[in-house]
């Protein structure tokens, strides 16, 4: 009738109804003939992107206790999907892949506070997989689209798209009930349904921005409401080193907790002592101004940022006190004790303490051996002899041996036994046990770390924590985690199988010597740095520049 | 406007994607031909050429993107604010959504139990909170106006809605289920109008009292926190209100509409004008604010009578109520809740006696209102 209304009154207006009509009647038929060959293409492409997508998506089989979604991520199978997921599978579980084919499947490592866990397909080394983009640059408005097995459709194998825009960045999902934290996570209003857990969320280029998780959902029962949430890629390259590694990953806190001022300032309301946070200089009311490269002004973008990493990482934290800016860089301690996270497990699948499957652990260890044994050049053997100048003046003379590891300063020379008791003597004074945490290092480069007792794989960190600030140059390096005679190292290995620093721990609670070696000296024949640098407890404790040695050892 | 509107509908019917629609060339453009129909006759040829013009605009402006949905979504969000008040009782959230509608502070929001609070907070895009005062209701529409004291806020032209037609792509902006905190933005959904049919609608028991024209979307907008948030076209200009929470009288599903912008600027301009009608009378309820007693929040099925306060100067006031008595009886009638009150009220007549009966530190205290303020038209917030 409206329209009816409308028609009338427009044929008063005489001339405008000819062109009105002339419009009406033109355009779709004009659209009939022949639809713009960019909307065929964008069509086509779409197609190709879904296509391609439905490739790396795993539809999960646990049994009579249900399933859900996975999506892999590497061609030799490794797959992410929930934690919630694999729970009642247990260990093993059975994939189907859109080939139509079903693939035995092994699970790898958790982060159950993530509600993420990675599983690894077995039978082929060619599986399509998807590649991450930076979750980051997501933001609301942008087109993504869900690939899954929504109510364990797929008995075909074959995944449910659906199709939707991003709603929100950057939420915060209480852990309700649950451990199970979402932080900075995807919401979407694509639909995601029980049996979408653990599935891809990927952008219109086909890249994987998420992993479709949790779901808002209230009067209408447990089905979608257009509230979707994806725990960020970004969050999952930060774990995804550690749970290669087979390990049980836990989330990260920074020993300081926060609040929000009455002018809306985010401000340290209790800090533990005990915390690098306290031990780098973070105190009482300090402002929170930055964590990890991120901006912190909201109490929630705090929680934020910190639910994306991973215990024990080093992290920029920049606070403000009376006016001034301050920057420190805080090891991050973790959110649960061993103990109370293999209880979070419900079952017991693990040897060890702290690990889901150590058989990974061994696998992705043998991985940087064989990295470090690639780029040891043959003259690195034998003990290694280092003398130079000391930044600060003077110079200085090191001896690593397998009998005797000596150094020489001006203060003095310590010596220990590299085979004995490494807990015995942080020497030279002050560095926090840089003459043990070096003797460990020629050892790892040069027996490999499977000679090397008590030595697993930790995961992955950042080489350089600053560059967390921005997403796109994180350069993640591999970690080993070398424990003998009551010590503790983390030494961390690059790309090119070079070690690029050593964390070494007298003691669980004390301050750990931090040593960075620079890159290897080209006129070495046994690639040895050029430069050394070695801290402890945030304070430099020297650089040590290296001279050429005079001739092969 | 009429054949602007025909112009646009069929135009926005070869939209492709969210990114579809007309650039502010062909908005301009169409308001011009529009104006041209209002205008005292023209010499033919002028008239002809002006058309010409404006046809080749909009026709040359279709085919340009518009802004792109990201875009789209960043502006409009910036006029869309989050409420929180009363509730947080399970199925009577405390926090819901509103429309920045004048610069210097102005929202418009559906009126509910959220408002039903003395601390209504109002957050920005920005993050900043804001402490909002209720400047008057629109029964009928179940429209509420807000305001805080700011300056210079971005704000929907109520008086340029955009073109809505069945097959329309919208976007909803809105404070669902509370997850946007801090300073988060409010969430996005997309969808398409599916329908332009009158409300029939119910909340429990209680039909709605809106009858008229709303917008039924594909997507699912009736969620907590929802109500009160905007839905825009691919342009971002508003096209109306997230409604309540209601189901459909015909089939009790849930039911995803919003309130056109037309009906907005008519429930603003009434609520400015203080001529807003009351309710379709289907509750024969009285509202006691309009004596200038406040009861507590009525969040519960049995909420007790329990006053809240007492507006300065008003009936209530002289009559000596104070906060925390408990009314037990309206005249000879005893009642045992809220909404008990407001229908024995509403059972008077304009001019009646209003006698409460209240308990006050164990002792039963008789008061009286005085006569019974006729059914006015607007009632005055808290």
């Amino acid at each position: 009738m409206i329209t009816r209304g409308r028609a009338f009154r427009c044929r008063r207006a005489g001339w405008l109804l000819a062109v009105v009509s002339l419009t009406v009647g033109l355009r779709p038929f004009s659209a009939l003939a022949e639809v713009d060959p960019a909307v065929l293409q964008a069509e086509a492409r779409r197609i190709e992107v879904i296509r391609s997508a439905s490739r790396c998506a795993v539809a999960i089989f646990a049994g009579e206790s249900g399933g859900g979604s996975g999506v892999l991520v590497s061609p030799d199978g490794y797959a992410l999907t929930n934690f919630h997921v694999v729970q009642p599978a247990g260990p093993t579980m059975r994939c189907g892949l859109d080939d139509g084919r079903l693939y035995d499947a092994v699970l790898v490592g958790l982060d159950p506070t993530g509600d993420v866990a990675l599983i690894r397909l077995l039978g082929r080394d060619d599986f399509p997989f998807a590649t991450p983009a930076d979750s980051d640059l997501v933001q609301p408005g942008d087109f993504c689209f869900a690939a899954g097995n929504p109510f364990l459709l797929a008995t075909d194998l074959k995944p449910s798209i659906s199709a939707g825009i991003v709603s929100g960045v950057h939420r915060y999902q209480f852990p309700a009930g649950t451990i199970l934290e979402y932080a900075d996570c995807l919401q979407v209003d694509a639909a995601i349904n029980p049996g979408n857990s653990g599935g891809g969320l990927f952008d219109a280029a086909g890249r994987l921005i998420g992993v479709n998780g949790r779901a808002s959902f209230e009067k209408r029962g447990r089905v979608n409401v257009g509230v979707g949430y994806a725990i960020s890629a970004n969050q999952l390259r930060n774990f995804l080193g550690m749970l290669r590694g087979g390990r049980l990953v836990d989330h990260a806190t920074l020993g300081a907790t926060v609040s929000s001022s009455v002018d809306g300032r985010v401000l340290v309301s209790d800090i533990l002592e005990s915390s690098d946070a306290w031990r780098r200089g973070l105190r009482y009311d300090d402002e929170i101004v930055a964590l990890a490269g991120r901006p912190v002004r909201t109490v929630n973008a705090f929680k934020n940022v910190l639910g994306t990493l991973p215990a024990g990482w080093k992290v920029p934290v920049a606070y403000r006190r009376d006016g001034r800016r301050h920057e420190a860089i805080v090891r991050l301690a973790a959110v649960h004790s061993a103990a109370d996270l293999a209880a979070l497990v419900a079952r017991e699948m693990e040897s060890r303490p702290g690990f889901v499957n150590f058989q990974f652990n061994t696998v992705e260890r043998d991985r940087v051996a064989r990295s470090i044994a690639a780029s040891r050049p043959a003259a690195a053997t034998g003990p290694w002899e280092l003398a130079g100048t000391l930044a600060a003046g003077g110079r200085f003379r090191m001896q690593l041996a397998d009998e005797e590891a000596v150094i020489d300063l001006p203060t003095g020379t310590t010596r220990i036994d590299p085979l004995g008791d490494l807990a015995a003597d942080a020497g030279p004074p002050g560095s926090g046990g840089l003459l043990a945490a070096l003797a460990i290092w020629r050892r790892v480069v040069q027996s490999g770390p499977a000679a090397l007792a008590g030595t697993t794989y930790w995961g992955t960190a950042p080489r350089n924590p600053r560059d967390l600030v921005d997403a796109a140059a994180v350069e993640l390096v591999d970690v080993l985690e070398v424990a003998v005679a009551g010590v503790t190292a983390h030494v961390a290995v690059a790309a090119d199988g070079t070690v690029t620093h050593v964390d070494f721990w007298m003691d669980a609670e004390g301050e750990p010597c931090e040593v960075s070696f620079g890159p290897p000296d080209a006129d070495d024949p046994r690639g040895l740095p050029t430069r050394i640098d070695v801290a402890r407890g945030g304070e430099p404790f020297g650089t040590f520049l290296v001279e050429p040695a005079e001739e092969t050892p | 406007m009429t054949a602007n509107r025909l112009l646009e509908n069929n135009a926005s019917g070869n939209d492709s994607g969210l990114g579809g629609g007309k650039s502010l060339v062909a908005r301009a453009a169409a308001a011009q031909c529009s104006s041209s129909v209002c205008r005292p006759p023209r010499p033919r040829c002028l008239k002809f050429l002006t058309s010409c013009l404006a046809l080749v605009v909009v026709w040359g402006a279709t085919v340009l993107a518009a802004g792109s949905p990201q875009e789209t979504i960043s502006a409009a969000a910036r006029k869309v604010v989050k409420l929180y008040g009363a509730g947080g009782v399970r199925g009577l959230e405390s926090y819901q959504s509103g429309i920045l509608v004048s610069p210097d502070g102005g929202i418009l929001t559906v009126m509910s139990t959220v408002l039903d609070s003395d601390e209504i907070d109002c957050v920005l895009d920005d993050g900043s909170r804001h402490r909002a005062t209720l400047k008057g209701v629109d029964p009928r529409r179940e429209l509420a106006l807000l305001s805080i004291d700011a300056t210079d806020l971005p704000a929907f032209a109520l008086e340029i809605g955009g073109p809505a037609a069945v097959g329309t792509r919208v976007i909803a902006l809105s404070n669902l289920f509370g997850v946007a905190v801090g300073d988060e933005r409010v969430s996005a959904q997309r969808g398409v109008i599916s329908a332009i049919v009158p409300l029939e609608a119910r909340r429990g028991v209680a039909e709605a009292p809106f009858s008229g024209d709303v917008y039924v979307l594909d997507c699912t907008t009736s969620n907590p926190g929802s109500p009160g948030g905007a839905l825009v076209d691919s342009e971002g200009r508003l096209l109306g209100m997230l409604g309540k929470e209601l189901r459909s009288t015909a089939s009790g599903i849930w039911l995803n509409y919003a309130l056109p912008a037309a009906e907005l600027e008519r429930g603003y301009r009434d609520i400015l004008a203080g001529t807003t009608a009351p309710p379709a009378d289907r509750t024969g309820r009285f509202d006691p604010r309009r004596c200038g007693l406040i009861l507590v929040p009525d969040l519960l099925d049995r909420t007790p009578p329990f006053v809240e306060g007492v507006a300065p100067d008003s009936a209530a006031d002289r009559a000596g109520l104070q906060p925390d008595d408990l009314v037990i009886a309206v005249g000879a009638r005893a009642v045992s809740s809220r909404a008990a009150v407001e229908r024995e009220l509403g059972g008077l007549a304009s001019g009646d006696p209003v006698k409460l009966s209240v308990v006050r530190d164990g002792r039963i205290v008789d008061v009286d209102l005085g006569p019974r303020p006729p059914d006015a038209k607007t009632v005055e917030g808290p």
